[in-house]
C-alpha cells in the first residue's frame, strides 16, 4: 500500500517537474530572444531612427521611418481585404456550414493555413505584380490578406461555436430572422473573441518577409503610394541583416526590436479584449 | 347570451406527430388549449413533452431532421400552412427555457425590448412604457428599476429566468410556452415563477412542461400526461391527480415509475 502510495507521488512529482521544465525551454526561447533584442537594438533606438528615412550605404544615422508608415499601410491595407472576408468566412461556416459547401470551404481553408507564405507571394506575384507590370504595396497586402483568411476563418468559426446553443434558441422563439440572431446575438456574444482572434491573424501577418520580397519588394524612400513598391520593417530587416555592413546591421537590430514590439503591441491588445470579455460574462 | 365555445379556445393541436427523421417523438396528439388557461405537460424525461411544446411554436423543425405531420391551430388558423411566416407566428407566441438565456452582451433593458425592436423601430417612449410594463407583470421591476443599463448576466439566476420571462411578454403574445422553466432555480425562484403564471393566465394562454408534480398541481387547471410519446390522459388538473382514469397515469403520480 505504502509502496504504490510512494510510486504514485515519485510519478506525480516527476511528471509536473518535466512538463514545467519544458514549459521553461518554451518562455526561454522567447526571453533570449527578447533580451537578444534589447541588448542588441536598444542603443540605436532614437528620435531619428523613427523620423528619418535610410540614408545611402556607407554613411551613418537615418532611420527606418519609411518602413514604419510602410508597414502600417501594407499591414492596415492586408486587414481591410482579409479581415471581412475571413470573419465572414468563419461565420457562415459556425452557422451555416453544416452542408457539403461547409465541408469543401473548411478543406480549402486548412489548406490554405498550411501553405508556405512563399507560395502566396509567388501567387500576389503572378496574379498582380505581372498584369501590372510593377511590384507594388497593394500586391503585397492582397499577400498577407490570403495568409490572414483562412486563419481568421477557422478562428472565428470556433469562437463563434462557443456560443451556447441556448441562446440562439432564445433569439429564434422570440421571432428573430435567422441572420439577425447570427449578428445580433451570437457574433456579438462572440465579439470580443473575434476581436481576439484579428488582432492575433493581424499580428502574425505583420512579420511576414516572405511574401512580401517579390511583391511589395521594398523600398528605401519614403512612399505612400499602394501602387508602387514599399519598405515594411520586415524587408528592412531583410535587406540590412544580410547586408555588409555594421551599421546595417546595427539598424536591422534596432528594427527588429520595433516589429518586435509591434507585435507584442498587438498581443497585449489580444490579451486585454480576452479580459474584456471574462469581465462581461461574470 | 354566452359566446359560443368555439371563441375561447385559443390554441389547439390536432393529430399532431412530430417527429426526428424517422422516429417520432410525439404520436397522434390533440389537445385544446382554452384562452386563459394553464395546462401542464407532465410525463417521464423523453416522454416528448418539451418536444411537443417547441411544436407549438413552430421551434421543432429548427432541430436536426425535425418534422411535423397534423395540425397546430391558433384561433383556428394552421400554423404550418406555407402562407404563415414561422417569425412572425413566433412573435405571437412567446417561450420561456429551462435555463435562463439572457442576452449576454445586452443590458436589462435592451433583453426586453429585444423581441419588441426585432419588430421594427418605435418611438422611445413607447418602447420604455413597455419594458416597465413586461417588467412589472414578470415581478422584476422593482428589482431592476434602478439598473435597467446594467448588464443582464449581474442577475441572479431567478432574476435572470423572470428577465426571460418579461423578455416573452414584451411583444404581447397570445400564448406563453414555458419549458421547465424553474429547473435551475431555487425554491423562492421557483415559487416567484408559479406565482407568475397565476398573475399572467389573466392575460396569456400558458403552456408548462414541468417534471415537478407538484408544481403541475398548484399552477395549473388542465394537465396532460405523457407516456413513451402517447397523451395518455388530458382532465382538469384537480381530477386528473385525484381520480385519473388510466393505470398509467396514476402509476406515475403515485410515483410508482418514471
Amino acid at each position: 500500500m505504502n509502496a504504490r502510495r510512494w510510486r504514485r507521488r515519485l510519478t506525480s512529482g516527476g511528471m509536473t517537474g518535466l512538463v514545467a521544465l519544458l514549459s521553461f525551454l518554451a518562455v526561454l526561447a522567447l526571453v533570449l530572444i527578447l533580451g537578444d533584442l534589447v541588448v542588441r537594438g536598444a542603443s540605436s533606438l532614437d528620435w531619428s531612427f523613427f523620423t528619418k528615412n535610410p540614408v545611402p550605404a556607407g554613411e551613418s544615422g537615418g532611420g527606418v521611418a519609411n518602413a514604419i508608415v510602410g508597414t502600417a499601410i501594407i499591414v492596415g491595407l492586408a486587414g481591410l481585404i482579409g479581415l471581412p472576408i475571413g470573419i465572414g468566412t468563419g461565420l457562415y461556416l459556425a452557422e451555416y456550414g453544416s452542408g457539403r459547401l461547409g465541408w469543401v470551404v473548411r478543406f480549402v481553408a486548412d489548406v490554405l493555413n498550411g501553405t508556405p507564405s512563399i507560395v502566396v507571394g509567388i501567387f500576389a506575384w503572378t496574379w498582380l505584380v505581372k498584369p501590372m507590370g510593377h511590384f507594388s504595396a497593394l500586391a503585397g497586402s492582397v499577400a498577407l490578406a490570403v495568409l490572414m483568411v483562412p486563419m481568421l476563418a477557422r478562428t472565428t468559426e470556433e469562437i463563434v461555436r462557443l456560443v451556447p446553443h441556448s441562446l440562439r434558441e432564445a433569439a429564434l422563439a422570440l421571432g428573430y430572422p435567422r441572420w439577425r440572431t447570427s449578428l445580433r446575438v451570437i457574433a456579438r456574444t462572440a465579439l470580443a473573441g473575434i476581436v481576439t482572434g484579428c488582432l492575433v491573424g493581424v499580428a502574425r501577418v505583420a512579420g511576414e518577409t516572405a511574401p512580401l520580397l517579390f511583391t511589395a519588394l521594398g523600398n528605401l524612400n519614403f512612399s505612400t503610394s499602394v501602387l508602387h513598391p514599399m519598405q515594411t520593417l520586415s524587408l528592412q530587416i531583410y535587406v540590412y541583416a544580410t547586408g555588409p555592413f555594421d551599421e546595417w546591421h546595427r539598424l536591422a537590430w534596432a528594427a527588429a526590436l520595433v516589429l518586435m514590439g509591434l507585435v507584442l503591441l498587438l498581443s497585449l491588445a489580444a490579451r486585454w479584449a480576452i479580459r474584456q470579455r471574462h469581465g462581461a460574462a461574470r | 347570451m354566452a359566446p359560443p365555445a368555439d371563441a375561447r379556445l385559443q390554441l389547439q393541436t390536432v393529430r399532431l406527430t412530430a417527429l426526428y427523421g424517422r422516429r417520432a417523438a410525439v404520436k397522434d396528439v390533440s389537445i385544446l388549449f382554452p384562452k386563459h388557461t394553464v395546462t401542464a405537460l407532465i410525463g417521464p424525461s423523453g416522454c416528448g413533452k418539451t418536444t411537443f411544446l417547441r411544436c407549438l411554436n413552430r421551434m421543432h423543425e429548427l432541430s436536426e431532421g425535425g418534422w411535423i405531420t397534423g395540425k397546430v391551430l391558433l384561433d383556428g388558423e394552421d400554423v404550418y400552412d406555407p402562407s404563415i411566416d414561422a417569425i412572425q407566428l413566433r412573435r405571437r407566441i412567446g417561450m420561456v427555457f429551462q435555463r435562463p438565456t439572457p442576452f449576454p452582451t445586452m443590458s436589462i433593458y435592451d433583453n426586453v425590448a429585444a423581441g419588441l425592436r426585432v419588430n421594427g423601430r418605435r418611438p422611445r417612449a413607447e418602447l420604455d412604457a413597455a419594458v416597465e410594463g413586461a417588467l412589472r407583470r414578470a415581478a422584476l421591476w422593482d428589482e431592476v428599476k434602478d439598473r435597467l443599463r446594467h448588464s443582464a448576466l449581474a442577475l441572479s439566476g431567478g432574476q435572470q429566468q423572470r428577465l426571460c420571462v418579461a423578455r416573452a411578454l414584451a411583444p404581447e403574445p397570445d400564448v406563453l410556452l414555458l419549458d421547465e422553466p424553474t429547473a435551475s432555480l431555487d425554491p423562492a425562484g421557483t415559487q416567484h415563477i408559479e406565482e407568475l403564471c397565476h398573475e399572467l393566465k389573466a392575460r396569456y394562454t400558458i403552456v408548462i412542461v414541468t417534471h415537478n408534480l407538484q408544481q403541475a398541481a398548484r399552477v395549473s387547471d388542465y394537465t396532460a400526461f405523457f407516456f413513451l410519446g402517447d397523451l395518455v390522459e388530458l382532465g382538469r388538473t384537480e381530477e386528473l391527480f385525484t381520480k385519473p382514469t388510466k393505470e398509467q397515469t396514476e402509476a406515475y403520480i403515485t410515483g410508482r415509475f418514471g
